[in-house]
Parts: C-alpha cells; sequence; structure tokens
C-alpha cells in the first residue's frame, strides 16, 4: 500500500475542517490525552444527557491522522449511550490494530474506514487511537464518579 | 582529500533498502551511523579479549584494562584536556549532567542559590537541575532568546550575580542549530568563580573542542552521535572540582578500602565509574575517534557547513517552509515546518522514499512552546551526508504537498 492511500480525501477533509471543535463549560465527561512521541495533546468534552451523549467537543493540536480520526470519532459519538459508546470505541481499537476487520458493510463505519491504512504504518496507530483512548479515560473517570456518588 | 562517497563505503547501513529506496539518513543529531571500523572492533574486543577491568592477573585481564583505558587517552587527546583522569566514561550526555548535578550540586547548593541555564536546553540539560534546585531550595534562571534564536546577553549582568552558583549550557542546540558564544559566557562566569557545565553533544562531533582553550569546568558529550556504540558517553571535568566531590554512583570498581561501616574511594577517573563500564563501548568510541581524525574535524566541519547552506538555500525556495534559528551561522542540522502539515505527517511520506529524518519536539518542549509550534521537522547532516541527499528531501517535500493538495 502506498502512503498517499493513508491520505485519502476523506482524512484531508477532516483535516482542514475537523468538526466539533470546541471546549464545552462544565462537561460531565473530560479527559486529557497526551501522545508523549510526538507532543501531540487533545482535550475532550461531553455532556452526558439521560445516560446519552448529547454534545461532544475536542481541542487539540495534531497530525492529519489524529485530527481526522477525532473529528470523525466526535461525529459518530452523538446520541450513543454510555455502553454504546464503550463498545464502539472497543470497536475501534480492534480495528485500528488489525485485529478485526472494519465492518464494510455499515454507514457509521464508512468514513472511519479511511483511516484502514493507519494498520500498514503502526507507529501512526497512536496518532488514530489517540481520541479514542482519551475518551474512554473520561467516560471511565465519569463512571467511577457516578458510582462513588451512589 | 575528504569525499563523502569514499566516506560512505565505510558505513554498511547506508546500503541499506528502506521500502525499495536507497537510505537517506538525515538525523544525526539524534544518533550517527557506525563505520564498520568502530563495529569490527567491538566483535574483535568480544571475539579476542573479553574480560573484566582492573581485576585479575591473567592475559586477557589486563589486555581488556589497556584497551579501556588507552580509549580514555585517545578522549582526552580528542578534546585536548590537561589530564585523562579528567575522563569520565558515562552512558551518555545525560548521565555525566546527572552526575554533576547530584554530586556538585548535592554538596554546594544550598537554599536561594541560583543556577543558571538557557531556554534552549536539550530536556537532559533541565531535569537533572530542576531535581536538584528543588531538593535544595534553590532558583533556576534561565537566558532567553531573541527571536532568530540565539541567546540574548543583553541582560546577562543581571543573570550573572553574587546568587548564581553554577551555569550549565548547551554549546550548539540540538533543535534550532543554534552556536551560543560559550567562551564569553565562561569568561564572565569566572570572573564571579562560577563552575561551567558545557553541553557539548552537538559541537564535539562535528568540530574540534578544546577545553583548555574553552576552559570549560565540566563538559559532556555522547559517543552515539560521533560514530560509536550506544551506551558509552563522557564527562569531562577539571581534576580539582571532580577530586573535591562526593561519588555520584557507589559499588565495586570505585574503591580502595571497603569496611562494613565505611569505604575509601579510588582516585580520579575510577572514583566516577562504579560498577563494570561499558568496555566494549569504550573502546568502540577510541575507535570512532581514530576514525574522525582520520578524516580530519576541520574537514567534517567544512563540508556540514557546506551543506547546511545548501540545504537553507534550496528550502527556502520551496514556498510554505518555514526555517527556524540563526540565519547565519549554525550547526549541522536544519529544522523547519511546512504549512499546515504536521511534521509527522511529513515525516510518514518521507519515509515511504527512504528518508529518514525527525519529527517532533526534539526533547526540546520548552523551545517548541517559544517558537509556539507543536513540533517540527528537523534534518540534520554528518560526514556521510551529500547534496543528493538534500536534492531527494527536496523531491520529497513536493511530493509531501502534493500528496496534502490532492489527496489519494
Amino acid at each position: 500500500m502506498a502512503v498517499s492511500d493513508l491520505y485519502s480525501e476523506i482524512i484531508l477533509e477532516h483535516y482542514r475542517e475537523p468538526h466539533n471543535v470546541g471546549e464545552l463549560e462544565c462537561p460531565e465527561v473530560f479527559a486529557k490525552g497526551y501522545n508523549e512521541s510526538c507532543g501531540d495533546d487533545i482535550k475532550i468534552y461531553a455532556r452526558i444527557k439521560n445516560g446519552q451523549v448529547e454534545e461532544i467537543k475536542f481541542k487539540g493540536n495534531g497530525c492529519a491522522i489524529s485530527q481526522s480520526s477525532a473529528s470523525m470519532m466526535t461525529d459518530l459519538m452523538y446520541g450513543k449511550t454510555i455502553d454504546e459508546a464503550k463498545e464502539f470505541i472497543k470497536r475501534f481499537t480492534k480495528n485500528i490494530t488489525g485485529e478485526e476487520d472494519f465492518p464494510s458493510d455499515s454507514d457509521e463505519w464508512f468514513e472511519l474506514s479511511a483511516l484502514k491504512g493507519v494498520i500498514n504504518f503502526p507507529v501512526r496507530v497512536k496518532c488514530a487511537s489517540l481520541s479514542w483512548h482519551t475518551l474512554l479515560q473520561g467516560i471511565r473517570e465519569f463512571e467511577n464518579k457516578n458510582e462513588q456518588k451512589q | 582529500m575528504f569525499d563523502p562517497i569514499k566516506i560512505r563505503e565505510d558505513f554498511p547501513i547506508l546500503k541499506r533498502l528502506i521500502k525499495n529506496n536507497s537510505l537517506v539518513y538525515l538525523d544525526s543529531a539524534a544518533t550517527t551511523h557506525k563505520p564498520r571500523q568502530v563495529i569490527e572492533a567491538i566483535e574483535n574486543y568480544y571475539r579476542h579479549h573479553n574480560a573484566n577491568v582492573h581485576r585479575g592477573a591473567y592475559t586477557l585481564s589486563e589486555e581488556a584494562t589497556s584497551l579501556y583505558e588507552a580509549a580514555r587517552s585517545k578522549t582526552a587527546r580528542f578534546i585536548n584536556s590537561e589530564m585523562t583522569e579528567s575522563i569520565i566514561f558515562t552512558r551518555n550526555a545525560t548521565e555525566g549532567i546527572n552526575l554533576v548535578a547530584n554530586s556538585w550540586g548535592r554538596t554546594n547548593l544550598k537554599e536561594g542559590d541560583e543556577v543558571l541555564l538557557t531556554q534552549m536546553e536539550h530536556h537532559s540539560n533541565l531535569i537533572p537541575w530542576q531535581l536538584i534546585t528543588k531538593e535544595k531550595g534553590a532558583k533556576l534562571k534561565f537566558i532567553p532568546l531573541i527571536p532568530d534564536g540565539k541567546l540574548d546577553l543583553a541582560n546577562i549582568h543581571r543573570l550573572i550575580n553574587e546568587k548564581t552558583k553554577f551555569v550549565s549550557l548547551v554549546h550548539i542546540s540540538n533543535s534550532l542549530g543554534t552556536i551560543n558564544p560559550v567562551e564569553d559566557i565562561i569568561q564572565l562566569a569566572h570572573s564571579f568563580n562560577i563552575p561551567v557545565l558545557l553541553d557539548a553533544s552537538q559541537s564535539v562531533p562535528h568540530r574540534r573542542v578544546d577545553v583548555q582553550s574553552l576552559d570549560c569546568d565540566f563538559m559532556v558529550f555522547s559517543g552515539h552521535k560521533m560514530l560509536g556504540p550506544t551506551g558509552i558517553g563522557v564527562l569531562y571535568g577539571k581534576y580539582n572540582l571532580l577530586d573535591n566531590m562526593p561519588p555520584f554512583l557507589g559499588g565495586g570498581e570505585m574503591i580502595n578500602e571497603v569496611q562494613l561501616e565505611w569505604s575509601d574511594f579510588r582516585n580520579l577517573p575510577w572514583k566516577y565509574e562504579a560498577g563494570t563500564p561499558n568496555i566494549a563501548g569504550a573502546i568502540g568510541l577510541g575507535v570512532a575517534i581514530d576514525y574522525l581524525d582520520n578524516i580530519g574535524l576541520e574537514n567534517i566541519q567544512q563540508h556540514d557547513r557546506e551543506l547546511v547552506s545548501y540545504a537553507i538555500k534550496v528550502l527556502s525556495n520551496l514556498d510554505g517552509i518555514e526555517i527556524y534559528g540563526p540565519k547565519d551561522t549554525r550547526g549541522s542540522l536544519v529544522a523547519f515546518n511546512m504549512k499546515g502539515i504536521h511534521p509527522h505527517d511529513v515525516s510518514t511520506i518521507l519515509d515511504e522514499y527512504g528518508i529518514a529524518l525527525r519529527a517532533g519536539h526534539h526533547c526540546t518542549q520548552p523551545i517548541m512552546r517559544w517558537l509556539d509550534v507543536a513540533a517540527t521537522v528537523r534534518a540534520s547532516f554528518y560526514l556521510y551526508n551529500t547534496q543528493s541527499d538534500i536534492d531527494i528531501l527536496t523531491k520529497g517535500l513536493h511530493k509531501v504537498k502534493e500528496i496534502f493538495k490532492n489527496g489519494s
């Protein structure tokens, strides 16, 4: 596979004009992620209402892979329940590390499949997963806080 | 005559193909490749002379000891150290700085004292001082930078004062390429009786560095950035300073008499070399020094200078490239960014064409903050690089632009 396939139109579009960039005040879910190998950072904010992701934003600095991945991920998180979000992250992690194949018959996964090429560039898997891992960390902290309250 | 094409023949790795392209290695500021002479010397040591040093009265141990100590003498000559005892073998430059920060700092720093660094230090010359000044209640001060990446010495007289107890700074910046006027700073510090440590990791491999004419009190560098193996580095220190500091690491090799309650330490340099040292590493470094001496550091410096000027010229001609650091003289590296393209993407695409260069913060996060960028791309050169490497880089950068303009 050629390196140009890594940088598909979909990825570059999301990189040039990423969706859901911004911050939220007092979000239920918040986490900071850092890629120590390149210095990229990301902050993820999500508002949870009735157990569902009502709004989600991210802010960060990074390469085309990490920014487009965060942009697509946030798009797809709207309306998901906490469990659905966790399951989705788990699935993505398996796909991006090559453990499972990206689903080919699902609308939801259509854009995300543009990240498929990353599997062939092991160093860049971290870039693609940064936002997903960060969101998962935020969700776990949110769940822990809720458990303590109960 | 200096001939990089002939020199390349000595470096087996340069024959490697990366993704079906010849390797274009532009990351010597991170680590250099090793000539076969160094590789063979290490193999030869393990095949024929392997034994522990400074113990045992048998032939092999005597041979290993004399090879190890010969490497120390070569190193002393290479940087014109007055005494061989001033050369301490460490793992790398980082360990040398940690040794001084701990041994010198723990004995001499107290609350309210100041240690002066610069804003362009590699993390290795920052974190050890953060740790020791925090422990001692001392303060860190920094010489700031002016826009082109040189030190701002306008207020140096306010920064170096009676509170200053130590100055530690980089000779040539690994991130900007700036060559610092270390002679002036050392002179000024000495007028206040302040010792100065020089991080010479990017200068010793590329130019003649003479510790006596610089008059620095300590100097550190790494073997692997000057054709030697990894895991061997050098701390140079003035005899009196080293002699009066307590040991850094304790253990075998660094002691004379050992009682259960106390021990007494060996003389320099062994006082600072606890445990079995990196014998093969030191021998490899010695052979690397022979190799560099044979080519001539003056020739290497001249070659570096030509490559850097050429690189700056061709990169400046490309649209949307911002070059960081001084525009006039600089070490043998160029850091830059391509407008709207993250350094990691640049590096991934260049790798496809066999071009190896560094994208990231180069262990200098404060400089990245100062430049207001997350990271940079850095191309660095050495004796085995040629103008053709830079031409291939230029072609690669065109390719990067193309991919980012059109997508696939």
